[in-house]
Order: C-alpha cells, then sequence, then structure tokens
C-alpha cells in the first residue's frame, strides 16, 4: 500500500500527539506530587519534596497498599488456576451448553461494573454474608478470571494439535504430556493472564466499592476517599505517581510474556 | 424444550432463595457495660469524627482510641440517606443520625434504644434535646445528642453586597447564576419550600416537611427552575470547599465547617443565616441493632458528648453542642452564643431536618407527600 | 491411544462430572474436582444477576423502608416510563457513543502507523508506549485530567489547561466524554493493531496492483477485514464508558449518567428501584453484544 509522503507524515504526527496527550496528564500529576501547596491548581506554587518525605507516615496510605496487594495477588491466584481451566474446558471439549458458557464468560467484563457491584452486593446482603475481604475477592474473581481465560484460550487455539498426540503416541501419559509438552507452551500466556489479572484487580473501584465491607480499604479506595480531603491530597499525588513508577517495569515484563511465541 | 425448562427451573429457584434471607435484627438494649472489644465502626458526618488526619491539630479520636483499646474506623455518610443505607447492611456500630435519618432506622430495626445509665456524660446534655420525637420512641431514648445547627448561605464577598436571603438562589435572573451550590439530597425540598413560605405565602406552607401534592409541586417548580442556575450539586462537602476556593461557586447552601475550611485557604467568603429561615439539624448517635462492638459503641457515645470532645468537634463544624459543660471549654469562649446552644427560641425556628410522612407533621387533616416520592422527584431532577 | 485422548467425554451443564467412556483416567477426575470451584463461581455471578433482576420487582415496605416480597411492576414502570430517565439513558448511550468514536477515530490512525509504517524498533517501543497508561490505575488518570480540566474564575485558579491557555471546556458532559475516550483509548488501540498485524500483506499488494489507491485499499480492503477487531475493542470502550458513574463525579460537574442514577437508587435506600434501572445497561449491552457478535468480535476477544 502506497502512501503519499504527506500522509505518512500526517499519520506520524497523529502517533506522536497521541502519545504526548496520554503522557500529558500524568507528568502533570508527577509535577504536582513535588507542588508546595496543596492542591491541584496550576501553575504549582513552589517545589518541594517534603510530601515524599511525609507519605510513608501516612498509616491510612500504608494499608491501603498492603490491602490492595494482598487482594489482587489471592484474585491473581484464583484467576491463573480456574481462568486456566476455563481456557481448557472450552479450547478442547465439546459439550452441551458450551456456547452459553462462552457467553457467560464474557459477561463479567462487558456488563458495567455497576451491574456486577449492585448484583453482588444484593445477593452478599440478602443472604446474610459479611461484607469483608472474601466478598471482595469473590467479586475481583468473576472478572479476573475472564481475563486469564482470554490470554490462555488465545495461546492455546496458536498450539498445533497434534503435538499432544505426538506425546501421548510415544507413551507419555495425560500428566507427562501436560508437565513437558502443554506447560511449557503456555505458561508465558498463563503469567501474562495472572499479570494482567493482578493490574486489574489492583486498579479495580467499582465492584469493590460495592462488595468491600466496613473494614476493607483498598488503595483505589483510598484514593478516592482521600483525593477530596485537601490535607491528604498531596499524599495522594504521591502514592499515584509511585503506582505509575512501580507499574511501568511490570507493564513491560507483561508485554513481553504475552508477545513471546510458543515456538 | 430442555433449555427452557432448564432456565424455568433455575428462575424458580432464584425466587424462591431470593424470598429467603433477609438478616435477623437481634439486638436488644445493652444492659450492662463490658469490656471493649477493640475497635468500632462508625458512620458519622464529615468532621464528626476527627482523628488529626485532616488537621493536626484537629483530633479527638487518638485520646478515645488510647483510652478505651477501641480503633475507630469511620464511613462518612455524605446524606442522610447514604447513612441509613450503610445502617441497613449491618456492618457498623454507631451512626450520628440526623432527624430524617432516625425515624426510618428505628422503624427497620436497625437501631436499638440506648441505656443512657451507661453513658455518665449524658447527664449534662441540654434538657432541651433530651426526649424529643426525632429521638426517642414512648420516652425510650434511642441515642444520645450530638448537637445542632443550621444550614447557612455562603457568598463570595467580592462578588457583590452581602445577601441576606436566599432570593438570588431561586430566582432565574439571580447575579449568582450559573456559580450557585446546592446540597445534592431529597431534603434540600425542604429548602425549595422554605423559599415558598416567604415568596408564595398563599401556598400555605407552614411546615416544610409537611407539604400536600399542590406545594410539594410548587416546590418542585421552585427547583425545576433553579435548575438553570445551578452550577454545584454538592454532595462531598470537600467538592464545594474546592469550588468556594477557586471561585466557580459564589453563593449556596453550606455548613460552616466548609466555610471555615476554605476561608483557611484564602476564599473571600462568608456565611450567614438568611432570612427566610434555615433548615437545619438536631443530630443523634444511635447503636446499631447489629453492632458487632456494641461496648466499644457505648464508650464513644459517651466519649463524643463529653465536654471537651464536643466542644472540640462543635468548634471544628460549626454548631451547637449538645453538653452543656462544653460552653466553658470552646477556644471562643462565645461559641455558645454565637450558635445560640441555649437558646430554644432560636432553634424553634430553624427546621431540622426530618423525615416527610404520609401524616402531614404540622397536623392537618389531608394527606401529605411521603419521603420516598421526595426521593423519587428528586432523582428525577437531577436526571 | 492417540485416538483416546481425542475423544471427547461427555460433560453435563455444570461441568461436574465427567461420564468419560472407558476406564476412569486420574487426570479427568482430578478435572471434575476442580471444575467444582469454578461452576460455583459461574453460579454465584451469573445466579447473582438472575437475583438482581428478580428484585427489581419488589417493593418497599412503607413503614420500615426495607424490600419486602411483594412485587411489583413500581419500579419497573419509574425505571422505564419516566421521561426523565429515558432522556438520562439516550444522553448515556450518546456518551459512549461519542467516547467509542473518539477512541476509534485516534486508534485507527495510530494502530495503522504503529504496524504499518513504524520501524521493527520502535514499533515495539511505541505498542508498549501507549499500553502503559493502562496500568497506572482508572483513579490516578481520572483525577489527572480533572486536573488538567479545572475550570478556573476571576477568583482562583483553575488547572491546567484554564493555567495554560485561559480556557477549559470545564466540568460537564465534553469533560466526560474526553476523559472516557482517555481512559479507554489502550482498549481500542490493542485488538485495532493485533487485527492490522494479522493482515496479510498479499492483500494490500492485490488491491493495489488492481489500480486502488490507499484510500480506497483502506475502506474496501482493510476496514471491512478489521471490522471484527473494531467491534471487539468498541465492546470494551462502549460498556466501559456507558456504566461509568466515578468519571462523572470527578470531571462531570453536574451531568449525570446512568451508573448515577443506579447509585442514587441504591443509596435511597431502595435497592429494588436500583435492580430496575440496571434492566437498561444490561438490555443495552446485550444488544450491543448481540450485533457486535455478528461483527465477528468474539473471534478475537
Amino acid at each position: 500500500m502506497q502512501l503519499s509522503p504527506l500522509g505518512r507524515l500526517a499519520l506520524r504526527l497523529v502517533t506522536y500527539t497521541v502519545l504526548g496527550v496520554v503522557y500529558l496528564p500524568l507528568a502533570l500529576i508527577f509535577v504536582l506530587s513535588f507542588n508546595s501547596a496543596k492542591s491541584i491548581a496550576w501553575p504549582p506554587v513552589g517545589f518541594s519534596t517534603r510530601w515524599w518525605q511525609g507519605f510513608l507516615d501516612v498509616e491510612s496510605a500504608r494499608e491501603a497498599l498492603f490491602s490492595s496487594t494482598r487482594l489482587a495477588f489471592v484474585a491473581m491466584l484464583i484467576a491463573i488456576l480456574l481462568g486456566s481451566m476455563l481456557a481448557f474446558a472450552l479450547q478442547r471439549y465439546e459439550f452441551y451448553g458450551k456456547n452459553i458458557i462462552s457467553f457467560l464468560a464474557v459477561l463479567p467484563i462487558a456488563l458495567p461494573g455497576i451491574v456486577t457491584g449492585v448484583a453482588l452486593r444484593n445477593t452478599f446482603v440478602r443472604f446474610g454474608w459479611d461484607l469483608g475481604f472474601l466478598s471482595v475477592v469473590a467479586g475481583h474473581a468473576t472478572f479476573c478470571i475472564v481475563v486469564a481465560h482470554n490470554n490462555v484460550i488465545a495461546r492455546l487455539r496458536r498450539i498445533a494439535p497434534n503435538l499432544r498426540e505426538a506425546s501421548a503416541d510415544l507413551g507419555a501419559t495425560p500428566f507427562q504430556t501436560f508437565h513437558l509438552v502443554t506447560w511449557p507452551l503456555i505458561r508465558s500466556a498463563v503469567l501474562a493472564g495472572g499479570i494482567l489479572a493482578f493490574a486489574l484487580s489492583f486498579d479495580e473501584v467499582v465492584v469493590t466499592t460495592f462488595t468491600a465491607g466496613a473494614g476493607v480499604q483498598t488503595l483505589p479506595q483510598w484514593i478516592l476517599n482521600n483525593f477530596s480531603r485537601p490535607n491528604v491530597l498531596p499524599y495522594v499525588t504521591v502514592t499515584a505517581t509511585l503506582v505509575m513508577l512501580v507499574s511501568l517495569p511490570i507493564a513491560w515484563l507483561a508485554q513481553r510474556l504475552g508477545d513471546s511465541n510458543p515456538g | 424444550m430442555k433449555k427452557v425448562s432448564a432456565l424455568a427451573v433455575a428462575l424458580l429457584g432464584v425466587v424462591t432463595l431470593g424470598a429467603c434471607g433477609g438478616g435477623d435484627d437481634g439486638g436488644a438494649m445493652l444492659e450492662e457495660l463490658g469490656e471493649g472489644e477493640g475497635a468500632v465502626n462508625l458512620v458519622a458526618w464529615a468532621g464528626y469524627v476527627e482523628d488529626g488526619s485532616t488537621d493536626p491539630n484537629v483530633d479527638w479520636v487518638s485520646d478515645f482510641e488510647a483510652e478505651t483499646g477501641c480503633e475507630v474506623n469511620v464511613k462518612i455518610g455524605n446524606s442522610s440517606d447514604e447513612m441509613v443505607e450503610l445502617m441497613q447492611s449491618g456492618e457498623y456500630d454507631a451512626v450520628s443520625a440526623s432527624g430524617d435519618a432516625t425515624l426510618r432506622l428505628i422503624a427497620g430495626d436497625d437501631v436499638v434504644p440506648v441505656n443512657t445509665d451507661l453513658i455518665p456524660n449524658y447527664a449534662d446534655v441540654f434538657e432541651g434535646l433530651k426526649n424529643k420525637p426525632w429521638n426517642s420512641v414512648d420516652g425510650k431514648a434511642y441515642g444520645v445528642p450530638h448537637g445542632r445547627g443550621a444550614n447557612l448561605l455562603v457568598y463570595n464577598t467580592e462578588a457583590g453586597a452581602a445577601p441576606t436571603s436566599i432570593v438570588d438562589m431561586f430566582s432565574p435572573d439571580s447575579p449568582y447564576a450559573g456559580k450557585i451550590s446546592v446540597y445534592d439530597s431529597p431534603i434540600y425540598i425542604a429548602d425549595a419550600a422554605i423559599y415558598l413560605m416567604a415568596t408564595q405565602p398563599e401556598l400555605g406552607i407552614t411546615n416544610p416537611y409537611a407539604l400536600d401534592q399542590a406545594q410539594f409541586d410548587a416546590a418542585l417548580a421552585a427547583l425545576e427552575t433553579q435548575k438553570s442556575i445551578v452550577g454545584q450539586y454538592w454532595a462531598l462537602y470537600t467538592d464545594q470547599q474546592a469550588a468556594l476556593e477557586n471561585g466557580s461557586v459564589t453563593l449556596g447552601t453550606t455548613w460552616q465547617v466548609i466555610v471555615n475550611l476554605a476561608k483557611a485557604n484564602g476564599a473571600k467568603i462568608e456565611s450567614t443565616l438568611h432570612s427566610e429561615g434555615a433548615t437545619g439539624w438536631s443530630d443523634t448517635w444511635m447503636v446499631s441493632s447489629k453492632a458487632k462492638h456494641p461496648n466499644c459503641a457505648y464508650m464513644w457515645l459517651n466519649h463524643i458528648i463529653s465536654p471537651q470532645a464536643n466542644a472540640g468537634v462543635a468548634e471544628w463544624f460549626g454548631e451547637a453542642p449538645s453538653n452543656s459543660k462544653s460552653c466553658a471549654l470552646t477556644a471562643d469562649p462565645n461559641h455558645c452564643a454565637t450558635f445560640h446552644a441555649d437558646d430554644e427560641d432560636y432553634f424553634s425556628k430553624v427546621y431540622y431536618w426530618t423525615t416527610p410522612t404520609k401524616e402531614c407533621l404540622d397536623g392537618r387533616d389531608v394527606e401529605c407527600v411521603p419521603y420516598s416520592e421526595w426521593v423519587n422527584a428528586w432523582n428525577k431532577l437531577r436526571a | 491411544m492417540g485416538e483416546r485422548l481425542e475423544q471427547a467425554p461427555r460433560v453435563n451443564d455444570s461441568g461436574r462430572n465427567f461420564a468419560g467412556r472407558g476406564k476412569p483416567r486420574p487426570a479427568f477426575a482430578l478435572w471434575g474436582l476442580l471444575t467444582a470451584p469454578l461452576a460455583w463461581l459461574v453460579i454465584v455471578y451469573v445466579g447473582s444477576l438472575a437475583l438482581l433482576v428478580v428484585s427489581a420487582f419488589f417493593s418497599l415496605d412503607d413503614f420500615t423502608g426495607k424490600p419486602t416480597t411483594e412485587l411489583t411492576i413500581g419500579n419497573i414502570s419509574e425505571a422505564f416510563t419516566q421521561g426523565e430517565y429515558i432522556s438520562l439513558v439516550v444522553r448515556s448511550v450518546a456518551v459512549a457513543i461519542a467516547a467509542t468514536l473518539l477512541c476509534f477515530t485516534l486508534a485507527m490512525p495510530t494502530a495503522f502507523y504503529i504496524a504499518r509504517l513504524a520501524s521493527r524498533r520502535t514499533r515495539r517501543a511505541l505498542v508498549v508506549a501507549l499500553i502503559l497508561p493502562l496500568w497506572t490505575g482508572y483513579l490516578v488518570k481520572a483525577f489527572a485530567l480533572r486536573a488538567v480540566l479545572a475550570p478556573g474564575s476571576e477568583y482562583g485558579d483553575g488547572g491546567f489547561m484554564s493555567g495554560l491557555v485561559g480556557w477549559s471546556p470545564g466540568f460537564g458532559y465534553v469533560a466526560v466524554t474526553l476523559t472516557l475516550a482517555y481512559l479507554w483509548f489502550p482498549y481500542m488501540l490493542l485488538p485495532i493493531y493485533a487485527g492490522l498485524e494479522r493482515l496479510p500483506n498479499s492483500l494490500l499488494d492485490a488491491s493495489a496492483d488492481l489500480g486502488a489507491g490507499s484510500m480506497r485499499t483502506f475502506r474496501l480492503v482493510m476496514l471491512p477485514l478489521l471490522l471484527p477487531s473494531i467491534a471487539a475493542g468498541s465492546i470494551f470502550t462502549f460498556s466501559l464508558s456507558l456504566g461509568d458513574y466515578i468519571t462523572v463525579k470527578i470531571v462531570g460537574g453536574t451531568a449525570q449518567m446512568i451508573g448515577n442514577i443506579i447509585e442514587r437508587a441504591l443509596l435511597a435506600p431502595n435497592q429494588p428501584l436500583a435492580a430496575a434501572f440496571t434492566l437498561w445497561p444490561m438490555m443495552i449491552m446485550v444488544a450491543y453484544l448481540a450485533v457486535m457478535g455478528r461483527a465477528g468480535a468474539f473471534k478475537n476477544l
């Protein structure tokens, strides 16, 4: 396909403008975390690192960070396990109701979070189940499983089916086949799905709001509750910047894992 | 065929299951105060439970935690509706409920009567706050009074002459058009009713919470007109504070604590009690029927109405304290006088937030609009 | 022996039992054990949705204010016949469509440039660079845009835009649309990029050989082939935009979308009414999924 030089230039311009626009607000938050004043108004009043120095002392931030990490880790484990199983079941077997299950597997990410959150909360409250850490895990598990499943099933579809046959022909038990043939081929997709699930859970706020009990406060909830509170706002910008900086290498890692070929 | 019947069975099962469930509300009045449970979960208005994180000098929670060992977890309720919803979930131990929440909580069995013998500081509470229609039933106290105050009018001092009435909040050619801030809750309909009491006396409104259909429709019409000049419907107090600070709001209905905070950040604003009379609140701390930490809850109630703490919150929030001994302890010696702490006559003209019911609260023989309709009307107004 | 592995054992709906033919295999028994928790999750999730739909027909007790099991169509009638709510739903769909279109308008050229014009080295870097913000957090980005779009006034400073160019669209539906497009842009970019990568060069060469210019090739060859990817991407951006209520609260000013009214009803508290309102996004999404499914979206999810 031949494009005129002008066309190429225009596309290049669009791409880099988009790139700039995407990072501008994030850069703004980074800059504002060094603002000596406690506001998000522009221009910043002065330079100060005191928020960076003081934010580790904000107990609620530390607890929220710990809470989110714990929650995301559990959700990731559940997602990896159940998501992979779902992928295997849907990719390998034909059974009655398969189409319905495939459709249902899309729902948790296709339906708005508020619908999932309200539905789950209603169920928990009606059956008298305590709202707390487990109820949030259950909520997060729904979309985390779907995300891990998507990654694994995409990889499964790319694996040549005759590899398993060959392995069986050579005398391997189903377990050996899985351990020595299938798993090495899918493990990077499983990991990528797990990382994605971790990120989604860590970042999620809507379903969390509706399913968390009194004693649970995740980092997004903390940010939401404290962004409006002027004295805590500077620590919110610091936390936000920190989350950004930490997620960069993880994101890069996940991209590399997801891209790697099954060979 | 198989698909349909499987679905039908599933649906039937779901309906049956849905009909079961629903928590059991146990919880009678506490007879004896035991050991603290180590934590207490509160639902409170913003500014009522301060632990130093808003302002390091404003803290009446840390000493409570040190004394009783009860770690305080507070969930801010932005409106009475939100507080009722939170208490219905059964996840919290105590709530600072305004008059438009208390009776709903009592009727819904979400709170239990409070044994005032177990709360030593109750003795010092102003008599004018005890055993009122909104905090007691048949002489049984359902909570301890927290404090009371009026919803004020805030204005930007550089935007024009200081207003003394809420006319500019409602009239279509208001000089403040586009920069008006209104409280985002159905209970605000009462403020519109107060406006009509002054501007359309022929409607015959005597109590802004007792509105028959005609009066209610008139109030909604006033609110619909107001919609075109409103710049902000605030639910989070910090939203109004930020708007006052950056000047995008120059007139609004407010709480004194918001005015204080914004002024401290340089906003050129003042507050006033408008001439038409104001809505207000008289808040009550209540104990949940499903409280998991009842002893700590009682300890908190006793603490928040203790002279020192009550003085602290009354000054911070900008309201009249409930403990008579607090007046001697406020940093500003005139605080109680400014906020009319002991002035029953003043508060007789403040229309405390109350739940509107079908039986008119002013005793008329007609049918008044119940709160559920207030909610529907407000939702449609905001949609 | 190889054939036996490929036999599909019959599995019933719950996926619990494997009534396999021939002798039971330890692996399959393990399977059966593990699918139980999966089935439980499906039941809890789908059951919750069903329960929610049923609860829309419950009424509130006048006295206690709590939902009873007395059935009523009052909630459905309130949610579906009142003009104000229909207008709200229309506005929400309009915002969701606008955000989706904006995402597409920006993602298409960008994805094309990266997939077709950028050098191999920069390609990976650009993709990663544009996907990374997905990881920085929804709230961080929403508040960042609030910091950009906050309107100033003669009495005080606004946000970045107001400070830099003296004007900003302020808080409202425009800000909401811009923010939503900003938030979900990576979700539109990824599938389109993946689709472009899969596009065989030979097709484009053939089109050029037959005399079609770039725009014609784009319109008649690329776009139809990319339709499934675009459809898949739009599912995310449309759904996430439709039900959003937090962004509306952060940058929306007095604007309201369907998520806000659901939250309002829930906090009233009137859970049955909230459930009735959730029927709107549920119905809209089912319809949207059906349409996108026909466009081939599910092949690429």
